[in-house]
This record gives structure tokens, C-alpha cells and sequence, in this order.
């Protein structure tokens, strides 16, 4: 499955001292067209990110399953502790198997 | 041009705001039915047979929702978040969605704290339900209410 | 730059009914003036970045990027605060249409289009340059015919509810209407993120749901009417800050 990019903005400090709590937030750009079907409209897909994952060299530390009940341009804020010097991959699911990607290094002191 | 006027003139533009709104959201009607799960459904499922601990969990979401598209939500759970007793899933519930199933967030020590933010869309008036579950096997409950008002500006341009 | 304060303050003291004209952000309530302050959680960021991708952006023609003229973005410094303004073939140009005649003149491009994703996020970037600057548009000169249709626009009766912009914006100002208060309906926060929409937006949008709410003619994206009333509404923001890219509900 190939990953794409997808404009997004990742709030997160590029340096931290060992075991501080960092907190990240991250918005993505995406209608989260959650379908509509109603008398008199025209049907619209479902077409919604439905999860999201943060990996921190290599690990999880982060999976939202996301629903037709969050909002467009989805934001989610989370925190995870400083260990080491490495690459957060954070990747959105969206349906359809389409996969987005974003990477950012964080430095450890 | 008088004041009375004025005020007649408002209260017709609020009248023909709600009749505009009410058509704009074919998404408010059939609550629930849309998803095939109710919201008690989906919160026993997920407690399984547990009897949730109806505190340690803080909702911070604004009283009055400006918006249904987009309402804060922040969650945080009274956790040590250690190896041996941590925070590993937060579940959102919503009473009146069509999907009972707002979000869940799946965590762990290496959070440092079991605090996590989003933003959801609420059809209408009602309680965002909140469980945690921890590594212990106990479930957190919390629970707000989000009054959703609208705006009398709703767009058709 | 006190002149044309100067013109604007004696065009707001002969509007009787007017009374102090606040900033929307005043209008808004507590959570979403933070939103609108917070790069790392407002939306309208998103289409900062990719307004910000596009100015370094070579068009498809060879011709150079907006970089390849104006420097750095930042040297737009300003420019969202003097406009709509006069163009020097007469023409009443927003930002937006600015923009478009920029691409069409120097870029050979084909325009983006109204309410295209591109140039509200070009449009973004470029006012976010001006924000927290006071307005400060020309009213005089050529300016001047303008500012008077979209002040005959403001002023007039329009549509089966039968209300002129004042008769919300400045007799109801700071009143409930529904769940919302009325401001006192300047533009200073557009090109906006709007929660009913859940995108970005340019005001001529805005003015579009404001027709449709009075019931009345909507005006097409960069028509007359609107670009003179867009005039009008930056005479009434004189002095007030640009809050470009806005949080709006």
C-alpha cells in the first residue's frame, strides 16, 4: 500500500530532555465526508479517516480509530514521554486503503 | 424606521433560519439508526460485563457548543500510567449520534499521561460518555453534557 | 495613512445609527478568540501552508514563481490592510482579485478561480502577513464612487425580509440572534475558517449567506456589488486590525 502526503500540521518540539512528557498535536486536512443519503440529495461515499497512529522509533505510542463524528480537518492532541533520539511516523488510514504519511525527528539530550 | 420594526423583521429572519436549518441537516434524523449499533449497545460491549468506576476521569468540552461541526473535547484519566498500571484505551460515546462511536484512542506507559485531545461534530444536545479502560481491567466513566445551540446564520452560498 | 483615517471617521460620524464599530474578534466568544490566536489547532493553518507552498511555486507557463518578483513572503507586509483598492486601470480589486490579475498579468497562468483551494490559500498567506495591522484602505480619489455604491448597498432595504445590513450590524449589534451575536459585520478576519463551513472561505461567501438570509438576490464571487461593499465594510474597519486568517462560527 502506497503512502501519500497530505497536508498536515504537526505541532511538536524538535528537541527534549530525557523523559519529559511532550505534547503533540496534529491537524490533517481532510473533509471527513462522513456520507450522506437523505430524500432529494444525491448519495455521497462514505470517505472519512478512520485511523490514525503514531510510531515513535518504531513503536506505537499513539492508534485513534476515528468515526463520521469527528470533526472535518480532524485535530487530536497527545503526549508521550522523550527516550530517545529518533522518527515519529505518524499515518493516517483513510477508506478506501489509502495510507498518508508524515515523519518528524525528535532530539533527545 | 422603528425600533418594532426592526424586531419583527429579526424574529421572522430567526423563523426562516430554523426552517433553513432543519433542511440542511438531513444528518439529525433517524439518530442512530444509521450505524446498526445503539449507544447502549456499544457501551456494554465495550464494558463487557464490568461495572464502571464513575470517577477519575475529567471531560473538559465547552458547556454551550458554538457549532455542532466542531466541538473541543479533551479527556484526561487519573493514572499513574506505569507499566503495571496504566491507561490503555479511552473510549468516546456520543447518546444521539448516528454512530454511538465517536473515537478511541489506544495508549500506553510511554504516554507519561493519560490525557488526550479532539474535536467532534454533535447532531444535537446531549452527553458525551467517556470510558478508560486500564491495564488493571478496570473501566473509568465519565460524562458530560454539550448543549448544541445554532447559529442563525446558516449558509446556502 | 491619517488621511484616509481621517475620511473614514468623518464617514462614520455621519452614519448616524453607526456607534462605535468593534473588531470581530470582540464578537467572539472566549474559546474561539484562543482558537483564532493558535497556530497549532486553528484549521485555516492548513491552507496557510499550502498558500505559503504556492507563492515559491514556478507556474506551469515558465514565468516566475510570486517569490520570483515580491522576495519573501514577508514582504507582503501591509498589503492585506490597503485593500479593496483601485486599480490603475480604474478597476476595483480585492486581495483575491489582486491575485488573480497578478497571476494572469506577470504569470501568463490561468486564474485559480473563485473560491478555488489555491487562492483562498494563497489569499491566507498573503493577509497573514498584514495581521494585527489597522485597516487602512483608500477612500478617496477613484476609491471614492466605489465607497459610495457599497455604501447605498449597506444603507438599502434588500430582499423578502426586507433589512439593510445596518438594521442588523448597527441598530441590533451586540444582540442574540439565535445562538449568535451580531457583530458589527466587517470582513476583517477573511479570508476565514468557518465552523458551519468547515473549511476556509472568502467573504464574498459570507456575503452570499447574508443575502440568502435576508432572502435576498445573491451576488456572484467578485461581483460589483459585493467588491464595492467590500470597500465600504474596510472604511468602516479603519484603524481595526487585519484578523485574516479568522476563526468565524
Amino acid at each position: 500500500m502506497a503512502s501519500a502526503t497530505i497536508p498536515a500540521r504537526i505541532t511538536m518540539p524538535a528537541e527534549a530532555r530525557r523523559g519529559e512528557i511532550i505534547e503533540i498535536r496534529v491537524l490533517v486536512r481532510h473533509a471527513m465526508e462522513r456520507g450522506l443519503d437523505a430524500p432529494g440529495l444525491r448519495p455521497v461515499p462514505r470517505r472519512i479517516i478512520h485511523t490514525f497512529r503514531a510510531t515513535y522509533g518504531g513503536d506505537e505510542v499513539m492508534r485513534m480509530e476515528l468515526s463520521p463524528g469527528i470533526a472535518a480537518n480532524p485535530y487530536v492532541a497527545f503526549t508521550t514521554v522523550a527516550t530517545e533520539t529518533g522518527e515519529f511516523v505518524f499515518e493516517w488510514l483513510e477508506d478506501g486503503d489509502v495510507t498518508y504519511e508524515r515523519r518528524q525527528t525528535l532530539t533527545v539530550a | 424606521m422603528t425600533t418594532h420594526r426592526a424586531r419583527r423583521a429579526i424574529m421572522l429572519s430567526r423563523r426562516t433560519a430554523i426552517a433553513a436549518a432543519a433542511a440542511l441537516l438531513p444528518w439529525r434524523a433517524g439518530a442512530q439508526a444509521a450505524s446498526g449499533e445503539t449507544f447502549a449497545a456499544a457501551e456494554q460491549a465495550i464494558l463487557a460485563g464490568r461495572v464502571p468506576v464513575t470517577a477519575g476521569i475529567s471531560l473538559d468540552t465547552p458547556p454551550l457548543s458554538e457549532n455542532g461541526n466542531s466541538v473541543d473535547l479533551t479527556i484526561k484519566v487519573d493514572s499513574p500510567m506505569t507499566a503495571d498500571d496504566h491507561v490503555s484505551s479511552i473510549y468516546v460515546l456520543s447518546e444521539k449520534n448516528p454512530f454511538p462511536r465517536v473515537a478511541a484512542f489506544h495508549i500506553g506507559p510511554r504516554a507519561g499521561r493519560a490525557e488526550v485531545a479532539t474535536r467532534i461534530r454533535l447532531s444535537e444536545t446531549q452527553s458525551i460518555v467517556v470510558l478508560a479502560e486500564t491495564s488493571k481491567g478496570i473501566v473509568h466513566r465519565g460524562t458530560r453534557e454539550v448543549i448544541v445551540i445554532l447559529g442563525a446564520c446558516v449558509d446556502g452560498g | 495613512m491619517r488621511f484616509a483615517a481621517a475620511v473614514a471617521g468623518c464617514l462614520l460620524a455621519a452614519t448616524a445609527s453607526a456607534g462605535e464599530v468593534r473588531a470581530p474578534a470582540t464578537f467572539l466568544s472566549s474559546d474561539l478568540r484562543a482558537l483564532q490566536e493558535d497556530a497549532s489547532r486553528h484549521p485555516g493553518w492548513l491552507w496557510v501552508d499550502e498558500g505559503e507552498a504556492l507563492w515559491k511555486a514556478a507556474p506551469a507557463t515558465a514565468r516566475p514563481s510570486c517569490q520570483g518578483c515580491h522576495g519573501d513572503i514577508s514582504s507582503m507586509r501591509g498589503v492585506a490592510a490597503r485593500y479593496p483598492a483601485v486599480a490603475s486601470d480604474g478597476a476595483l480589486l480585492n486581495l483575491e482579485g489582486r491575485i488573480e490579475r497578478c497571476r494572469a498579468q506577470n504569470q501568463s497562468a490561468p486564474a485559480f478561480g473563485h473560491e478555488s483551494e489555491a487562492l483562498l490559500s494563497l489569499t491566507a498567506a498573503v493577509a497573514l502577513r498584514s495581521r494585527g495591522m489597522p485597516f487602512s484602505v483608500a477612500t478617496d480619489g477613484p476609491a471614492a464612487r466605489f465607497l459610495a455604491e457599497g455604501r447605498r448597498f449597506y444603507e438599502t432595504r434588500q430582499g423578502q425580509l426586507n433589512l439593510s445590513c445596518g438594521q442588523c450590524h448597527d441598530e441590533n449589534v451586540g444582540r442574540r440572534l439565535r445562538g449568535d451575536v451580531i457583530s458589527n459585520g466587517i470582513g476583517t478576519g477573511f479570508p476565514a475558517y468557518r465552523l458551519e463551513w468547515n473549511a476556509m472561505g472568502s467573504l464574498h461567501r459570507r456575503l452570499r449567506a447574508c443575502s440568502l438570509g435576508v432572502r435576498a438576490t445573491q451576488f456572484p464571487y467578485g461581483s460589483a456589488e459585493y467588491l464595492a461593499l467590500e470597500l465600504y465594510l474596510a472604511a468602516r474597519a479603519q484603524g481595526l486590525p487585519v484578523e485574516a486568517p479568522g476563526i468565524r462560527r
